[in-house]
């Protein structure tokens, strides 16, 4: 049938439209044809932005891409159970030992770690700098200075609860009158810190990276139990066939491997080294 | 509906005491009408008597509430609108859609299922008759009021209908567009088209019907050859009708 | 206010480096949205165009259900697919989790509604202007809607307009279905919740002002079209 002539240029602009966009997927099937894997990793890792650094030095090594899906600990964890992940990459010990012993991982094995610092407004209403981490949370209850809790099941979460405990404080009774659980990520945290002139407890990493500090800065440092340990674990073939073990081991392997331990030492913010060497030897 | 006179044409559509109501209201009350090949019938009654309502029954467009309607000499054979006579309709304000001329009647034609190699010559055949062929290409919502009516008179005439039924055809038109298109329903008659129409203009039902039916309220008042019934004593209803329609041939 | 200074002139010296990341992150953008919107609109053209016309026991039922997906929220829709294709759900042997084609699924869930329930309400009110004069002809309810979609196919192209703005500013459902995967499924919302979360809050705003600017640069394509087809095509209500 006849048509007048603009609808024909229409349908012309149309179809060029149309096999445009599909063309995208042409591209999408052509890169899943590189080898690659799904890693599960946490944001604190990868705002530090060591996987910038290290997966390009891994890809040269190996030939595979690493594809970062970056959750908290909690949900990382959960995606390798489910098996759409080949490697988990967290800062839980605990909660990494479980996954190992219901059976998801046949082993985890140790890669690095960082430390934790807890920053808070340069006017330390709570008087809180120092070393001591412990001594620095429960002055900050008792003075009920403001305090931004993560409160996401990640890492980072587990860490802060620890510390509350060693300090003596129970949150569950008596929330300290500044205590904020935003259920969030480290970024937003911070945001939500400086914001608001609170103390926030953060990986070193997190926060070399982070540029809207406001007024904060590291006030507690140092204290030996602020070092938080990173560990990887294949997701195990057994409970998920599909997964693509070989590759996800090499990863493990290169980066326990003192080329791999290497250049996650190198690794620098502003000159300062983030992640110290933790395989072992 | 028994002893017809010898030589009176075939019926096409019968109602019998057929009513339609919209919810309460009555549109149409216990209609009895005979549609006869042949007929130009035309439907005078003023706004709200139901000449639309009648139309859309006899097209079979809109069921009846109660009553009866057969399609063919027996009033039983309630069969289904296709298997009808075949209907067209042309409605007060035309609906082109937004495409050409040409594209709007070989639409109508392939809806119809007219095969393909028929469809080209009978749309083009149409659109010489109503004088638009050279605006075939043209986007049908470009053209004036007049030519619009007249494009949809095509597409219904190169359907070839046994029945052409128009709801106040030329009511939207000025002078000169309103002769174009009664010309054509003129035309289409004298070929052996089955017209019904409904009109508020009483010098149109006069140049045009061979039978005049008068609805007041939803009812058939009148039915009436049209010779008669511009010349007999009609009922009171009627009449003043007439008398204040007479203004404005 | 100097943050959204110092953002839009961000925004444009972005624009000017043409920086090849960003580049596939607007592509990705465009691709994965365009996409959904191809597939939504001819699963949600059908079903607008059906409810439209169709009678059956239910139908208040359902047209009521579909008003009310609506205002299905993005993160849900993504939980839901996410649910679908993870190797513990039915779909997992697809293995398709964490790939541009998931996002582009969860944005068609998305946006199905959206086009059904504009294009239901489209066809309605033009089958009051054209419906009996279509019947008439011979068509049946289903050929009357589309035929009356192809007439009112302007008012098709700003449903789907309207629909592409909601996928390609959406970011709940493309965050958990493709993962945020640098280079492979990151698009400009995720770039924009990522550099928000990361406290570069210029660089953020820049990404939406720029995410803006290509949702204007489309619309501006579409407007074009609408005018080249000149007096011939008639006010476009």
């Amino acid at each position: 049938m006849a048509m007048i002539s603009s609808q024909r240029r229409t349908a012309f602009v149309a179809s060029y439209v149309i096999a445009l966009t599909c063309s995208g997927l042409l591209l999408d099937q052509a890169q899943a044809r590189d080898k690659f894997i799904v890693m599960a990793s946490t944001t604190s890792t990868e705002q530090s932005g060591l996987f910038a650094y290290l997966l390009p030095a891994f890809k040269q090594a190996s030939g595979i891409d690493v594809r970062v899906v970056v959750l908290g600990t909690g949900q990382a964890l959960d995606t390798g159970r489910r098996g759409d992940a080949d490697v988990v990459f967290v800062h839980d010990t605990a909660a990494e030992e479980k996954f190992v012993a219901d059976g998801f991982s046949k082993k985890r094995l140790p890669v690095m770690y960082n430390d934790f610092v807890l920053v808070g407004p340069a006017s330390d209403p709570a008087q809180a700098a120092g070393r001591n981490i412990a001594a620095a949370l429960s002055k900050i209850a008792r003075s009920g200075a403001a305090f931004v809790s993560r409160g996401d099941k990640s890492g980072t979460h587990a860490a802060e609860l620890r510390f509350w405990k060693v300090a003596g404080v129970d949150l569950a009774s008596a929330k300290s009158a500044g205590y904020k659980d935003c259920g969030c990520g480290m970024g937003p945290s911070l945001n939500m810190g400086s914001a608001s002139n609170a103390y926030v407890l953060t990986d070193r990493g997190t926060w070399l990276n982070f540029k809207n500090r406001g007024e904060l800065k590291v006030l507690v440092e140092g204290d030996r139990t602020l070092l938080n340990p990173y560990g990887v674990m294949v997701v195990d073939a057994a409970k998920h066939p599909h997964v693509k073990s070989a590759l996800a081991q090499t990863f493990a392997d290169w980066v326990t491997s003192p080329a791999g331990q290497k250049v996650i030492a190198s690794y620098r913010i502003g000159g300062e080294q983030v992640f110290f060497p933790g395989a072992a030897k | 509906m028994n002893a017809q006179p010898l030589g009176a044409a075939e019926a096409l559509v019968s109602l019998i005491d057929a009513s339609v109501h919209f919810g309460r209201v009555p549109a149409l009350q216990e209609v009895t009408l005979t549609l006869r090949r042949g007929d130009c019938l035309v439907l005078l009654g003023s706004n709200g008597s139901g000449k639309t309502s009648l139309l859309r029954v006899l097209n079979g467009l809109l069921p009846c509430s109660s009553g009866s309607i057969g399609f063919g000499a027996d009033p039983a054979s309630a069969a289904p609108h296709r298997a009808g006579p075949l209907a067209a309709m042309v409605f007060q304000k035309p609906f082109l859609l937004r495409f050409s001329v040409r594209w709007n009647i070989l639409l109508g034609l392939w809806l119809r299922g007219v095969p393909k190699a028929q469809r080209r010559d009978r749309c083009d055949a149409a659109l010489r008759r109503v004088g638009l062929l050279d605006l075939a290409e043209r986007s049908a919502t470009a053209l004036s009021g007049g030519q619009q009516q007249r494009l949809a008179i095509a597409r219904a005439w190169a359907l070839r209908p046994d029945v052409l039924f128009l709801d106040e055809p030329t009511a939207s038109l000025d002078p000169s567009a309103k002769r174009e298109v009664e010309g054509l329903i003129a035309t289409i008659a004298a070929e052996g088209v089955t017209v019904v129409m409904s009109t508020h203009n009483l010098g149109q039902a006069k140049r045009l019907a061979t039978r005049v039916a008068y609805l007041e309220a939803g009812r058939l008042v009148v039915d009436l050859p049209v010779d008669r019934f511009f010349n007999d004593v009609l009922p009171d209803q009627a009449t003043q009708f007439l008398r204040g329609e007479l203004a404005w041939p | 206010m100097s943050t959204v200074a110092d953002s839009l002139g961000m925004a444009i010296t972005l624009v000017m480096q043409a920086d090849g990341a960003l580049l596939q992150v607007v592509g990705l953008s465009l691709h994965v949205s365009g996409m959904a919107c191809l597939v939504g609109s001819v699963v949600g053209l059908c079903l607008g165009a059906w409810l439209a016309v169709s009678r059956f026991p239910g139908h208040g039922v359902a047209v009521w259900l579909l008003n009310t997906l609506l205002a299905l929220p993005s993160v849900v829709v993504g939980l839901l697919v996410y649910l679908l294709l993870s190797r513990a759900g039915p779909l997992g042997s697809w293995g398709i989790l964490f790939t541009p084609t998931a996002m582009v699924i969860a944005q068609s869930v998305l946006v199905v509604p959206l086009i059904a329930a504009l294009s239901r309400r489209l066809v309605m009110s033009a089958l009051q202007d054209g419906g009996d004069q279509l019947r008439s002809l011979g068509a049946s309810p289903m050929q009357a809607a589309f035929l009356l979609l192809l007439h009112e196919r302007m008012g098709v192209l700003t449903i789907l307009l309207t629909a592409f703005g909601r996928a390609i500013a959406e970011v709940g459902a493309v965050m958990i279905v493709g993962g945020n995967i640098d280079g492979v499924t990151r698009v400009m919302t995720t770039t924009i919740a990522l550099e928000t979360s990361k406290g570069d809050l210029p660089l953020a705003l820049a990404l939406g002002a720029l995410l803006l600017a290509v949702v204007g640069a489309v619309n501006l394509l579409i407007g074009a079209l609408q005018s080249r087809g000149g007096p011939r095509t008639e006010a476009l209500a």
